[in-house]
């Protein structure tokens, strides 16, 4: 079982959601966090784990074979992403916006082209007392997400139930994180910003034909009400937080919620069995 | 015209109700709103649209049933993993759209000439007026690519409208450090980083200004909520002296954002408060370090 934290808008809770649902469910079951936020993984911050395992994330890129290479220019004319340029005595490669499609391997009519590897990012593997974890971290630098989090979400443990805190926006990086999951839950916060990302994300949600239930994080701070905009999509909301200071201010220096306020530890057991029930529940 | 770019790394520490802030006191000034996938700008700018343009890019495969005979190489040949055969027994192949990466090798293994790549329509962008002035502004389909090409695009516009008198371009960036924070950086005059007190803020500041050291752009630091953690507040401060940034100052935690969100203005508009008082302390400061044109002398980049 995969269960997504996803929200559009960013900073409106997920890190601290997931990471709070990881402990709370590790207590009767083997749970493993899974951080696809991969340009800003902040689920370690929290969790605080012993790493045991840790493997570059590796993507293809084509290596021409210069003396093979007639400079003919179909690799360049082939490629859609713009990653080959043929320029007089040379065929040159900007590997950052290469795909790693090997189409140009496949059209090269003097086989001057194979592909090799490079590394964008990193996936390490550890563990938080009863939590297991996995976290994708992107190079900086590098612009592609993708690739990251479909090696991240490969690395978790399909025994376990699979907590995903994906990335915030509504692009690929979103979809990648969560089309394999088997329940998604929003997080929005009452504003106008939160409510109008809140929007996009129930379409994507939607598109992708993932069930999905929202958290309102800091009712209190704004004062717009969220439920008409579930009912219209037809998903439950299963939790409201409400702003509370102490909740920022133990967030603030990266100490565990749960364990610093009971109060907020019972909304968020109610909320794990919520999921938990929601999630199994198939034919809804 | 010197363009001014708000990122964060970590999301929602207030990158936008701080650009539509300065926005406010900058006046005459371009927008861009950047943070295409979760735009967010034109809630409090209300911008009236005078144009709308389709914004088309990458490619799609499209798969012509009456032609294709399901022999499969397509899928063989296929590295995202974007071609199925369904469970009928006309085990048809269909091509999954969020999937595909649009880069036309099913088109090309193709016997049957049955694959076509057609340019999607990807979103919309507008060009827009506001009390502040032009705004330039997109909305990305949900679930689309390409972000990073059309933030590219929005900028260009916004640069060229931006190029008559009206001084300023300030631009609201997304959060993060991938395709779309590096097409909004590249070329930038100045970087603020709108940060928060917390472990994850300066993490995620850190990244983001790995980034921006690459790119040679100069950067400031505001630290939005500062009072929620006075403690890590002092470590951005020290952080943001080590790495070569100016610190602009400290905005606290005030409901006036919210409530100014809430009512479709900005914080300025919206009357005093504590935090309408510290954005304009941090603007004057702003602008001093925009119109000294020096550019901080070169940084050394750590690895983290």
């Amino acid at each position: 079982m995969r269960i997504g934290v996803a929200s559009g808008k960013g900073g409106t809770g997920k890190t601290l959601l997931a990471t709070s649902l990881a402990y709370i469910l590790a207590e009767a079951r083997p749970v493993q966090y899974v951080d696809c936020d991969v340009e800003e993984p902040n689920g370690r911050i929290f969790l605080k784990p012993r790493i045991t395992r840790s493997e570059d994330v590796r993507v293809d890129v084509p290596v021409i074979d210069g003396e093979a290479c007639a400079l003919c220019g179909e690799c360049a004319e082939f490629c859609r992403f713009g990653a080959l340029a043929a320029m007089g005595e040379k065929v040159l490669l900007f590997p950052e916006l290469c795909h790693s499609c090997g189409g140009c391997a496949l059209v090269c009519p003097n086989d001057a082209i194979r592909m090799g590897r490079r590394s964008i990012g990193k996936v390490e593997v550890g563990r938080s007392g009863k939590v297991g974890f996995v976290e994708g971290r992107l190079n900086v630098g590098e612009p592609m997400a993708a690739p990251v989090i479909y090696a991240t979400l490969e690395a978790a443990d399909e025994e376990s139930l699979v907590i995903v805190d994906a990335p915030p926006g509504t692009s690929c990086a979103l979809i990648a994180a969560i089309r394999a999951c088997d329940y998604v839950l929003l997080v929005t916060e009452p504003t106008p910003f939160g409510l109008h990302d809140l929007r996009l994300t129930l379409e994507v949600v939607a598109a992708l034909g993932l069930r999905a239930g929202v958290v309102v994080n800091r009712e209190g701070l704004g004062d717009l009400e969220v439920e008409p905009l579930c009912a219209e999509a037809g998903v439950p909301i299963l939790a409201r937080i409400p702003f509370d200071r102490r909740i920022a201010e133990v967030y603030a220096t990266g100490d565990s919620v749960t364990d610093a306020l009971p109060d907020v530890r019972s909304i968020l057991s109610d909320l794990a069995c919520a999921v938990l029930q929601e999630s199994s529940c198939r034919n809804s | 015209m010197p363009e001014l770019v708000i990122l964060s790394g970590k999301g929602g520490t207030g990158k936008t109700s701080v650009t539509a802030a300065f926005a406010a006191l900058a006046v005459p000034v371009t927008l861009a709103d950047c943070d295409v996938d979760a735009a967010d700008l034109h809630l409090v700018a209300a911008p009236e649209t005078t144009e709308t343009h389709e914004f088309r890019s990458g490619w799609h495969a499209v798969l012509d049933q009456t032609l294709c005979r399901q022999c499969g190489r397509c899928i063989a040949s296929c590295r995202f993993d974007a071609i199925h055969r369904d469970r009928t027994r006309y085990r048809q192949l269909h091509i999954d759209p969020f999937a595909c990466e649009g880069c036309g090798v099913c088109e090309f293994v193709c016997r049957m000439g049955a694959i076509s790549m057609e340019e999607p329509i990807r979103g919309f962008w507008y060009r827009s007026v506001t009390r502040f002035g032009p705004m330039f502004h997109a909305q990305l389909h949900p679930g689309a690519e390409n972000s990073g090409k059309l933030v590219t695009l929005l900028r260009r516009k916004a640069r060229q409208a931006a190029e008559q008198p009206n001084g300023l371009l300030l631009t609201d960036g997304p959060p993060g450090v991938g395709c779309a924070a590096i097409a909004t950086l590249t070329g930038a005059d100045h970087v603020l980083f709108v940060t928060e007190p917390t472990a994850t803020g300066l993490h995620d500041l850190k990244r983001a200004e790995r980034l921006a050291a690459g790119f040679r752009i100069p950067g400031s630091v505001l630290i939005n909520k500062a009072d929620l953690s006075p403690e890590m507040s002092r470590s951005i401060a020290e952080y943001a002296g080590q790495a070569g940034l100016h610190l602009l100052g400290e905005v606290p935690f005030d409901a006036a954002f919210a409530r100014a969100q809430a009512a479709g203005q900005t914080i300025l508009e919206y009357g005093r408060s504590p935090g309408a008082d510290a954005l304009r302390v941090a603007w004057s400061r702003l602008q001093r370090l925009l119109s000294a044109k020096t550019r901080t002398p070169f940084r050394i980049v750590k690895n983290m």
